[in-house]
């Protein structure tokens, strides 16, 4: 039996990067004005997983991830840095998804993919920062879970020994497959981009892309079947529409606030001499140090 | 029922942690609202006794699940505990602290129970909810308050069809308060062998290293945070200097921990602490909302940075505009001679 890793991934607008046109007048997310980028974590995920595919002859990684169409460049991306095949989770009746819809979508996807081994998660995106798509789609398959999974101790074809972190320290700890783990920033940053997998993989299409394309990429698909990037809709995985978007989410957004800084009366200082000698007087006569 | 649940964690050390206790407060004042009960439950091994520290927050009852399968935490086995309770007593709220393990399990929960789960809150408050589409009003439902899309907005969630409402709340948001010293309520111990099946149990736990819990910056009335901008490991050494000579802590941005200026233990902001000391020193951070909303509360804030237009200027009581490595030095010359 082949041994299978699915890595869930996810295109993310960078909210580390925000600039002033990101937020809508009605205080909503402008989210054209923001690069979409790998989420980082998972970017850690797919490291995790390209470290089990080095150590286990014959593993295979399989990134699978939910978004618009055009998240099939975060597959690609996955694939110039070692990952075998792509799946693109796509569909309008998706938007609106909280993290329990989407936790649904995901399962189902998974299933269509097994059997596997291991299922790797990065911790937590970055535009939502909840960390629950990766234990709620554990929970969902039946299967456990290891949270802040960072290395890799030992590993073959029925077990894994994970080293993990814990709020005051680490643990070692073992299970057997399959697994869900999900990996946190402190892991292993991801390898670059591999010359020759970029070439390999820089026709991968997804089959919407395709119909964007002037080129006939027939003959090239029949040749190299891999560079197939499969799209899956609502249909294909057999989901219930109504455990989706926004009947499927139980969380709703009552409001939303832009944040803005409360202005506050403030001393503008300089570094000379002068200035900290008095700031230091100020504040030791004001018993805040002292 | 529908009463109003707290998921207590016990710290290495086998006591309630803090978060557990901030919460019991809170939880205790939001049943107070809605004239419910305050529930709590402990997941663990060799329990005796600890309900003694829950009881003074106000705990009307609480659900012992004591088993040596429990200790130490597994998300799989504590889920599956926490699932069969909340089953049982059909509580309308139920809370999980922030923390590694409240973030590992309270969404396996959520997604067992098909419901909403809000993480890392700021604000619960109770209110009302007029959905104009269904036609349909809400009472007293859950505020969910949390930063959302990396901190730069705030969103309020409700969860109006699903109970319970679930929601985590990071360490030190929220007030830890005695409710009665001498409050007492009942206890009930739960059936662990009767749920816990062994897929629940299949992560074994082979080592352990628990790390003294030596950095305490949330106890600390002064902080000394470096950001980014502080520059190097080396430069980080300057603002322990200055923590010595005033007597508090340093702490870090999340660009500062990211870059291995300063370990994670010390990170203030949305993923890490948040701190409100009597003076918050913050060193070449520029203050993004993650980092703000950590130390926002701080009394006095001092901000020293080369760019004059950093955010973090706007919520400086001071602001020096100067590099650290000079700025901080002058610092300690000129407290060491004004001190005596």
């Amino acid at each position: 039996m082949s041994f299978k890793i699915i890595v869930l991934a996810k295109q993310v607008p960078d909210t580390r990067n925000v600039g002033k046109d990101a937020m809508k007048a009605d205080g909503t997310v402008n989210r054209a004005a923001l690069p979409a980028i790998f989420n980082p974590e998972d970017l850690n995920a797919l490291e995790f997983a390209l470290k089990v595919k080095d150590r286990v002859e014959g593993a295979e990684v399989i990134v699978l991830t939910m978004g618009p169409f055009r998240a099939a460049e975060i597959i690609r991306e996955a694939m110039y840095r070692g990952a075998d095949r792509g799946y693109l989770v796509t569909d309008r009746k998706f938007a609106g998804s909280d993290t329990l819809a989407t936790s649904y979508a995901i399962s189902l996807a998974v299933k269509k993919l097994a059997p596997f081994h291991l299922l790797v998660a990065g911790r937590q995106a970055i535009d939502g920062d909840t960390a629950q798509v990766g234990p709620q789609t554990a929970e969902k398959l039946g299967i456990p879970q290891i949270a802040y999974a960072v290395d890799i101790l030992d590993i073959n074809e029925k077990e894994i020994t994970i080293k993990r972190r814990i709020e005051r320290g680490v643990e070692t700890v073992k299970c057997a497959f399959p697994l869900a783990v999900t990996v946190p920033s402190s892991a292993d940053d991801c390898r670059p981009r591999h010359a020759k997998k970029l070439m390999t993989y820089k026709h991968a299409r997804t089959v919407t892309e395709l119909q964007n394309e002037t080129k006939d990429y027939t003959d090239l698909y029949t040749a190299r079947p891999y560079l197939k990037i499969e799209e899956w809709s609502v249909e294909d995985i057999g989901a219930d529409v109504e455990q989706l978007g926004l009947s499927g989410s139980p969380t709703k957004v009552k409001a939303i606030e832009n944040v803005v800084f409360a202005a506050k009366e403030s001393k503008t200082l300089s570094s000379t001499d002068q200035d900290i000698e008095s700031l230091m007087v100020e504040l030791l006569e004001g018993h805040i140090i002292g | 029922m529908n009463n109003v649940f707290i998921y207590c964690e016990l710290t290495e050390e086998k006591h309630i942690a803090d978060v557990s206790k901030e919460l019991l407060t809170k939880g205790r004042s939001l049943a107070n609202e809605l004239g419910v009960k305050v529930e709590a439950i402990v997941i663990g091994h060799e329990l005796q006794g600890i309900e003694n520290e829950i009881f003074p927050f106000g705990a009307d009852m609480v659900h012992l699940a004591d088993h040596k399968s429990l200790s130490p935490f597994t998300s799989g086995a504590h889920a599956k505990v926490l699932t069969s309770v909340l089953q049982q007593e059909e509580p309308q709220i139920a809370l999980f602290g922030a923390t590694f393990n409240g973030r590992d399990v309270g969404p396996r929960v959520a997604s067992a129970l098909k419901c909403g789960l809000t993480a890392d809150c700021t604000s619960l408050i109770i209110g009302d909810h007029e959905d104009k589409k269904a036609k349909k009003d809400y009472k007293n439902l859950l505020y969910q308050i949390r930063p959302a899309f990396g901190g730069n907005i705030i969103a309020t969630i409700i969860n109006p069809e699903t109970k319970p409402q679930i929601a985590t709340v990071r360490e030190g948001v929220m007030k830890m308060e005695v409710f009665d010293e001498n409050h007492k309520g009942e206890v009930k111990n739960f059936d662990v062998a009767a749920v816990l099946e062994d897929i629940d149990i299949a992560v074994q736990i082979i080592e352990r290293h628990i790390e003294p819990a030596k950095v305490n910056i949330k106890g600390s009335q002064i902080i000394i945070a470096g950001g980014y901008g502080v520059g190097s490991k080396e430069n980080f050494k300057l603002l322990q200097d200055l923590a010595e000579v005033l007597g508090g802590e340093v702490g870090a941005s999340r660009a500062a921990v990211d870059s291995g200026f300063a370990p994670h233990e010390r990170q203030i902001g949305q993923t890490g602490v948040t701190v409100r000391p009597k003076l918050y020193i913050a060193c070449g951070i520029s203050g993004a909302v993650q980092h703000t909303a950590g130390m926002g509360e701080s009394s006095q804030v001092i901000s020293i940075n080369t760019d004059p237009a950093a955010p973090i200027n706007q919520i400086a009581d001071y602001a020096i505009i100067g590099k650290v490595e000079e700025v901080i030095p002058k610092m300690i010359k000129y407290y060491k001679k004004n001190s005596k």
